[in-house]
């Protein structure tokens, strides 16, 4: 006996809210980014249920999509990151609230 | 009962399978350390280990119980989950590659001599713990899944060295991963399947019989991104003796040190396998089974029968060991390189090259099939 | 066994979750969220999806991971302060997280309600009909990904050379 489709959107869900609840509370850029990912993560996990409950391969091909758009994010973000904290000296958000250099 | 002994059977053959597995490779991977005492020794000049046991054939086991009966120590400031964690991930990355290697062709043949009929059904034996369809990838991911032991035993060490090897690591693997995918895929291509068993048959099916032939650049890239994965000479920059003292593993003293030391040697036969599988047959050895027939003697060691599975599995490990001794001829051989040479290496040079090969095959593959 | 199997991982992806949002020290969240990446991708091995599983591994927690656990260790990082201006963050956060949590039990209970269907088990894990589905119905998003993958490899490196220019800039004017 195999859990349903429901138990998996449920697991997803409670983890794509403890998501983002962690990109409110995190302050630095890095949490923030981290959070987003988990959120990711947990969207991905109920397109492959619902790919296995459809006996479909699109859903596996969406999370494909996902996770380069994923990898692109860490590329870019992690860039901004470090270059944000050479010209601030921190990577709390808050900080980033000059638009100037 | 016998429902019993039939519901148990399938775990205790799989229970059986990983023992002998783990054991022959950490036995293997014990007398590596041995070999390359010895072998460093003779290129230097020296004998090498010679006391314990003839030939000093119980060194290992003697290093065993020094680790062990040496004081266990953490730095002050260290974060201990993590200091604590870190040569637990290590080995454990090093070690879960093993339940896909193929260590031998297939045995077949009936299995009808079982008790309670356990046998029914089964006409062959595969010398493979799991048939993994994503073989190749689960190896890959695996293994750069274990860049975390170094990379979290240099944080958490809180030392100056120890940071600096972790994070000269974690920038090594990431870029020698890519390079090693890369020379991949050309493989993944001519066999048509990420399963390392069916690459083997792909090759013995193919007119080249090893790869190494159709895919030497691939090869060649392979064996150089394997020096760097696993951080030997010349690529050992992470733990650099005469830069950084020892690396992400100063701080490490005991049993805790002898875990990096052992996921080290794991991984060098790891990537020797790898290279092995995909570029040079696997088990296969040619003509062995075109000898069996000439000479008559198909009853003994013909295709499928168990001296088959004997001769090529040693043939399988014989290959391995030439790999490992390269590795070690290597290292007392070869300067280190420095950190940015290592880096415009891997990414101006590696990369290209393998990319390269990769398009180099693809046209070849599609004009083959047309 | 499956669900067995199921439960237990759930139970280890939702704790590293929650380890993860509370941890004030970067690198502890990070590793916590490794942990829930290699629990997910043992659920989608359940699932009859291997090469998603691997592939999360390999990109997730072989990648990104790895990238992200580098910049905290460039960086060296210290504890995450906490939010002082932006107390009421709290209470909205929680409320939020409850509401979301919250739906998703409703839905479970909902649908559960109204009738499940049996997981049906098909090939669709295969590696090869991914491999076909992706070159030939799914060509145009392949291809997207590729291009949005390029712009942001070259979007790095733009990044990483503007990046020098002022501090060049800066060390000259002193």
């Amino acid at each position: 006996m195999e859990p349903s489709l429901e138990t998996y959107l449920a697991l997803s869900g409670i983890l794509f809210a403890i998501g983002s609840v962690g990109v409110i509370y995190k302050r630095n850029a890095i949490g923030m980014f981290m959070c987003i990912e988990l959120m990711l993560n947990a969207v991905n996990l109920s397109f492959v249920a619902f790919a296995r409950h459809y006996g479909d391969v699109t859903g596996q091909l969406f999370v494909f999509v996902v996770m380069a758009v994923a990898a692109c994010e860490a590329a870019v973000g992690l860039g901004i990151i470090i270059t944000f904290f050479r010209n601030r000296e921190s990577i709390d958000v808050d900080d980033a609230s000059i638009m100037r250099n | 009962m016998e429902q019993i002994v039939k519901t148990i059977f399938p775990f205790v053959v799989i229970g059986v399978a990983v023992f002998l597995a783990f054991q022959g490779v950490l036995m293997i991977v014990a007398y590596t350390v041995l070999a390359e005492r010895k072998i460093l020794g003779w290129i230097q000049g020296r004998i090498g280990p010679n006391r314990v046991g003839p030939w000093g054939l119980f060194q290992p086991f003697a290093d065993l119980f020094k680790f062990i009966f040496k004081e266990e120590l953490a730095p002050d400031e260290s974060t201990k989950v993590i200091f604590y964690l870190a040569p637990l991930v290590a080995l454990t990355c090093a070690l879960m590659p093993i339940i896909v290697y193929p260590f031998g062709p297939e045995i077949k043949g009936s299995f009808d001599f079982l008790p309670y009929g356990l046998g029914e059904g089964i006409t062959s034996l595969p010398l493979t713990i799991a048939q993994m369809d994503v073989g190749v990838l689960y190896v890959l991911a695996i293994t750069s899944v274990g860049v975390y032991g170094i990379a979290l035993a240099g944080w958490s060490s809180n030392s100056k060295y120890s940071l600096m090897g972790g994070l000269r690591s974690s920038a090594q693997l990431i870029s020698y991963e890519l390079a090693m995918g890369a020379s991949v895929i050309g493989v993944v291509m001519l066999a048509g399947s990420l399963n390392l068993s069916e690459i083997i048959n792909a090759q013995i099916n193919s007119p080249f019989k090893w790869f190494i032939i159709p895919q030497f650049i691939g090869f060649i890239v392979f064996m150089i991104a394997a020096f760097a994965e696993t951080n030997r000479v010349p690529f050992d920059l992470p733990e650099a003796e005469t830069e950084l003292v020892a690396g992400f593993h100063t701080e490490y003293s005991g049993l805790k040190f002898a875990l990096f030391f052992m996921a080290e040697y794991v991984n060098m036969f790891t990537v020797s396998v790898m290279c092995v599988t995909l570029f040079l047959g696997g088990w296969y050895i040619p003509g062995l089974d075109l000898l069996a027939r000439t000479i008559g003697m198909e009853w003994l060691f013909g295709a499928g029968t168990i001296g088959y599975a004997v001769v090529s599995h040693v043939g399988f490990l014989t290959k391995i060991f030439a790999f490992l001794f390269f590795y070690i001829w290597v290292r007392g051989t070869l300067p280190r390189f420095r950190f940015d040479q290592l880096m415009n290496f891997g990414w101006k040079f590696l990369l290209p090259v393998s990319l390269a090969n990769v398009i180099l095959t693809v046209i070849v593959v599609f004009i083959l099939n047309r | 066994m499956v669900t067995v199997l199921f439960y237990i991982l759930a139970g280890l992806a939702i704790a590293c979750a929650i380890s993860c949002v509370y941890h004030k020290n970067p690198l502890f969240s990070a590793v916590s969220l490794i942990g829930v990446f290699i629990s997910l991708a043992c659920i989608y091995l359940t699932l009859s999806a291997p090469f998603i599983a691997v592939t999360q591994i390999l990109v997730y927690a072989g990648a990104i991971m790895v990238l992200v656990i580098f910049v905290i260790m460039l960086l060296n990082l210290d504890e995450d302060s906490p939010h002082t201006n932006l107390a009421y963050l709290y209470g909205f956060g929680g409320g939020l997280g409850v509401l979301l949590i919250g739906q998703a039990l409703f839905v479970f209970y909902a649908v559960n309600r109204a009738g499940q269907k049996s997981v049906e088990s098909t090939a669709a894990g295969q590696t090869s009909s991914i491999g076909k589905a992706m070159y030939t119905e799914y060509l145009l998003p392949v291809e997207i990904v590729g291009i949005l993958l390029l712009m942001a490899i070259v979007g790095a490196m733009i990044m990483s050379r503007r990046l020098r220019e002022p501090s060049v800039a800066a060390s000259s004017e002193e």
